[in-house]
């Protein structure tokens, strides 16, 4: 399905070269569910953004079913096949959650349909198919509209980053059926996961680990997510060296 | 209907959704001559005697009645300054529904000026829609220069929507209006230019009375080299509510300048405006294009929604 070789990203900062992403190579195999998750800033958004389109590594390659897509546009992507809710979900001032459905769907789409995304979403479609995606949505609703849109996009490689943020939690079983649902009925259709729940990792095939721009591991959720689940808190780490430093009196 | 060819016609439908002759009063203009006129029992139609125009009077208490009066122009070259005279009784509920559509095909510029009155009774309610357009491929300009003059009584409510999307290469719309006590105006308008267009666009409101309160929102795209102006002036004098806004998208090499005017005599006068400008969001852009359209056609979906 795809696959990730070498990519290297860096922006410059402050004048400064800064790396994003160092040397991530992975693939996702037809009609597989992997989920990436690492600390914040790890470069999970970054390796996304890359795999749509919308940022084009300093190096490395893209290939998607075989064929190098490392330098195609956003739009030749989501033609090929592949679907992108973002971490943060973008506003439009005017454009209804039917419209943004319809241009999802690429097709005639009828009222019925567009609010049977919605339902799956966990939106009481009528409430909702006329409204417009502006400020007047509250965080949440919008991220399920989000989701509906790359549902309505049906494509056979799916990208969700951070599905869960926002989403109550009386939802989330609801937010594991969509996925499982995709799955269902889309023939071989793949999906990537950015999540930091445990609940997601636990429906992966195979998870990825992304720590300051690397792979530091990667394989069947059966191995990685027990190793996961015994570390100790990035937090608790950082709390335990403030607590030395005073100890020895820096601060 | 009447006696109208197909590009009059065609005008018609894009000012005034008029596919046929409407219901209730109506005067259509077509090249400076009436092409038909129709009163009601409850409203009256009169062609002015010393200048061109009309006097609409609308009697008191008439409720969900409308008017249309549009006018098409498709001679090159015409130039007509009109007036029409609106006169709306006490607790009237009424839809005044006006417009104009210019086609030009010939090298000397079209303009109409119209200048509209109200005289808007106690208790009465007017929604007014106004739309311009524009086409025809010919080197002469089309202008349309609406003066648009409203005088509201006591506790009367007009909302006005003025649109104007397509081929009107320059306008300058003036809005003057004076409220009573408890009387509200509301305007949205929505404007879009393109080529070497200009549209300047001002707005004086007073609010006299205690409790008046006034509404006025332009959303607005300029394309290519196009200019626009937005000049907006609130004037509190008594404990009243006033806010204008200015909302608009640049493309290309667009320009567009709002000037804000809030003026407050009056210790409880509220007053507010807010003005954004700036080209499309480029997120807006990428999730379209996420969703398989290309950049342009993500253009055009944002700024259709944002005109709607
Ligand atoms: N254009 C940019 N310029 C400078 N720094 C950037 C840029 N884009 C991303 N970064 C930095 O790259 C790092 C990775 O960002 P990214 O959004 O990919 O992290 P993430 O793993 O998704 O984090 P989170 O879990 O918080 O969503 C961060 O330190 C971020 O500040
Ligand atoms: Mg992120």
């Amino acid at each position: 399905m795809i696959e990730l070789q070498n990519i290297s990203f860096a922006v410059d900062s402050d004048s400064q070269e800064k790396e994003i992403l160092r040397d991530v190579s992975l693939s996702i195999g037809d009609g597989k569910l992997v989920v990436i998750t690492g600390p914040n800033g790890g470069g999970k958004s970054t390796l996304a953004r890359m795999i749509a389109g919308v940022e084009k590594p300093s190096s490395g390659r893209i290939l998607f079913n075989g064929e190098d897509i490392t330098n195609l546009s956003i739009t030749e992507r989501a033609k090929k096949g592949i679907g992108f809710a973002f971490q943060q979900p973008v506003r439009f001032k005017g454009i209804q959650v039917l419209d943004l459905l319809r241009i999802a769907a690429g097709k005639p789409l009828s009222v019925g349909d567009a609010c049977n995304y919605l339902a799956q979403v966990g939106l009481c479609a009528r409430d909702y198919i006329g409204r417009e995606v502006n400020a007047s949505l509250s965080g949440g609703e919008l991220k399920r509209i989000e989701i509906a849109t790359v549902l309505a996009k049906a494509s056979s490689l799916s990208v969700f980053d951070e599905p869960e943020a926002g989403i109550d939690l009386w939802s989330f079983q609801n937010l594991i059926e969509v996925f499982e649902g995709m799955r269902r009925n889309i023939q071989g259709s793949s999906i990537l996961i950015i999540s930091h729940q445990e609940r997601i990792l636990s429906i992966a095939d195979e998870i990825v680990v992304l720590k300051d721009g690397r792979v530091t591991a990667s394989g069947p959720r059966e191995e990685i997510l027990p190793t996961l689940i015994g570390t100790q808190a990035a937090v608790r780490e950082c709390r335990k060296n403030v607590v030395k430093k005073d100890e020895v009196g820096v601060c | 209907m009447l006696k109208l060819d197909e590009i009059q016609k065609r005008l018609l439908m894009e000012v005034a959704d008029l596919h046929k002759v409407p219901e209730g009063a109506y005067n259509i203009r077509s090249n400076s001559q009436s092409a038909g006129r129709q009163s009601t029992a409850n409203i009256e139609i009169t062609p002015k005697t010393d200048v061109s125009g009309l006097d609409i009077r609308i009697k008191p208490g008439t409720k969900n009645e409308s008017v249309h009066i549009p006018v098409v122009m498709t001679q090159s070259g015409l130039t007509e300054l009109v007036y029409n005279d609106f006169y709306i009784g006490e607790g009237a509920d009424v839809t005044i529904v006006a417009g104009c559509g210019i086609d030009n095909c010939g090298p000397k510029d079209s303009e109409h000026d119209g200048i509209h009155r109200f005289y808007v009774g106690k208790g009465a309610k007017v929604r007014y829609v106004e739309k311009h357009y524009g086409s025809g491929s010919g080197t002469g300009k089309r202008i349309l220069n609406p003066g648009t003059e409203v005088y509201q009584e006591e506790d009367s409510s007009v909302e006005m929507e003025m649109v104007q999307i397509k081929g009107v290469d320059d306008t300058e719309r003036t809005t003057t209006a004076e409220l009573a006590a408890g009387a509200k105006l509301v305007v949205r308008e929505r404007l879009m230019t393109h080529g070497s267009q200009r549209a300047i666009s001002t707005y004086v409101v007073s609010l006299n009375g205690e409790g008046a309160s006034a509404d006025v929102v332009s959303r607005s795209v300029a394309r290519d080299d196009s200019y626009q102006k937005f000049d907006a002036k609130l004037v509190g004098n008594a404990a009243c509510s006033g806010h204008t806004e200015c909302d608009s998208i640049i493309m290309d090499r667009g320009r567009i300048l709002a000037v804000p005017g809030l003026e407050a005599n009056d210790v409880d006068a509220a007053l507010v405006h807010e003005a954004a400008i700036g080209k499309i969001a480029g997120d807006q852009i990428i999730k379209l294009m996420t969703l398989g359209l290309t950049e342009q056609e993500a253009e055009e979906q944002i700024i259709n929604g944002f005109l709607k």
